[in-house]
């Protein structure tokens, strides 16, 4: 377990503002900004993509840790294969507006996926689904809930938590927790 | 001039006093040496370590306001909670205890951003809200400021006192309801907050009220359904939601 973390059992649900509620008959997700082609797919045609289930530990940054959690997904790489990239960062966006930046490095390589399945089950409104992004390496405000697209970046730009006090890379392992709050 | 201090250090705080609250619930003050000042809403971390150098972290919100002397938790026990009945039960004046923060850019109000503002808490969901109330009633200006406090039983409702005087002076408009009974002399509500009664007591969504909301989850689900219905902006609706994570 990282350092300054304890495990809980239940799903604790963190958000900043109103949950959105949205049908998957009117979700796409897109992935647009520097990159050789803009893509948009419906929610039919993730379905249609290459799946993969597995098993990670999560973290939140507020302290609680979840052991073996299970999602199914889209690996970020199936997104992005054959595009050729014009920036080394991501802004991931969302509906209700929360966006959430991160280095491609640390969601590509089978270390970033968006997924729409936990514990075998579709993933719950309140933990982000429809579709969520998962980046269980980092903590977890950066697997950005409601999301809708990924947009490539040349510079990083920090993102809502970002500019709200939260450390801009967010390593549990070096306790990346804080940052300056500059909003 | 100062390099900005590391928002990650961990600072040795000492309990200056501990405050009943509720039967559940005490303020716990802290001397933070070097404390870089906080906004309302925002929230620290406090770490307690045992002699055998197992550590244990939690979040609490603050309830003190900016420029107070100390830094308060208010904190309410939870069943089966780790750290929360060493606050409620245990901790002593003079305990040294170490902390983190502030922390928390975006669930935060000072009385420069005015009103109107609606504030509705469920629970220890009270607990941030306090720290907005107590800077608006520092600061002294006519600022619109409401809350709508949702608590079981009146023995429940946290800052009970310093509440009902703020709202018998007219510094804030004060909902109080009870969702588990009410003694025969109650004036507040009953019930748990429902359309009529944020309908009634909401500043018009036309006057563009901020509203933040802080209480355990569904409390604070249904609470936005609710304002939503209304026909408040979601934009202008900031949540906090608690855990059962003591």
């Amino acid at each position: 377990m990282p350092p300054g973390q304890h495990v809980v059992h239940d799903f604790p649900v963190l958000t900043y503002g109103p949950t959105p509620h949205v049908s998957t008959n009117r979700w796409s997700f897109s992935v647009d900004g520097a990159v050789s082609d803009a893509r948009r797919w419906t929610w039919d045609e993730i379905q249609a993509l290459p799946q993969e289930t597995f098993t990670r530990d999560i973290h939140c940054v507020t302290s609680w840790s979840k052991f073996d959690t299970e999602w199914t997904g889209v690996s970020v790489d199936v997104l992005l294969r054959g595009l050729e990239l014009g920036g080394g960062f991501i802004t991931a966006w969302c509906d209700g507006g929360y966006t959430t930046n991160l280095p491609l490095a640390d969601v590509t390589g089978g270390k970033a996926w968006i997924v729409h399945t936990y514990d075998g089950a579709p993933l719950p409104v309140e933990h982000g689904g429809p579709m969520r992004l998962l980046v269980p390496h980092l903590y977890f405000w950066k697997s950005a809930k409601w999301i809708r697209g990924i947009t490539v970046t040349v510079e990083d730009e920090p993102g809502f938590w970002e500019q709200n006090g939260y450390h801009d890379h967010g390593d549990p392992w070096t306790e990346e927790r804080y940052g300056v709050a500059f909003r | 001039m100062t390099a900005a201090a590391d928002p990650n250090a961990w600072r040795l705080a000492t309990v200056r006093s501990v405050v009943r609250e509720t039967i559940r619930a005490v303020t716990v003050r802290f001397d933070v040496p070097g404390w870089p000042g906080h906004l309302a809403g925002q929230r620290i971390d406090v770490r307690l370590t045992a002699e055998d150098g197992y550590s244990a972290v939690r979040a609490y919100s603050m309830s003190s306001p900016p420029g107070s002397p100390t830094v308060d938790v208010t904190v309410e026990r939870v069943p089966d909670g780790e750290v929360s009945p060493f606050f409620v039960e245990e901790v002593r004046a003079g305990d040294e205890i170490e902390v983190r923060g502030p922390i928390g850019g975006a669930f935060t109000w000072t009385p420069a951003q005015g009103g109107p503002i609606l504030l509705v808490g469920g629970g220890s969901g009270i607990v941030p809200l306090m720290a907005m109330v107590r800077a608006h009633a520092a600061a002294g200006d006519d600022a619109d400021v409401r809350l709508a406090l949702s608590a079981r039983t009146i023995e429940d409702v946290i800052f009970a006192e310093e509440l009902r005087e703020l709202g018998e002076t007219g510094t804030i408009r004060l909902l109080e309801t009870l969702t588990r009974g009410a003694p025969p002399w109650w004036h507040g509500a009953t019930g748990r907050v429902d359309l009529d009664m944020l309908s009634a007591f909401a500043p018009s969504p036309a006057d563009e009220p901020t509203i933040y909301i802080c209480g355990p989850e569904g409390f604070v689900e249904t609470v936005v359904a609710i304002l939503l219905t209304i026909g408040h902006d979601p934009a202008a609706i900031r949540t906090e939601r608690f855990g059962l994570n003591g």
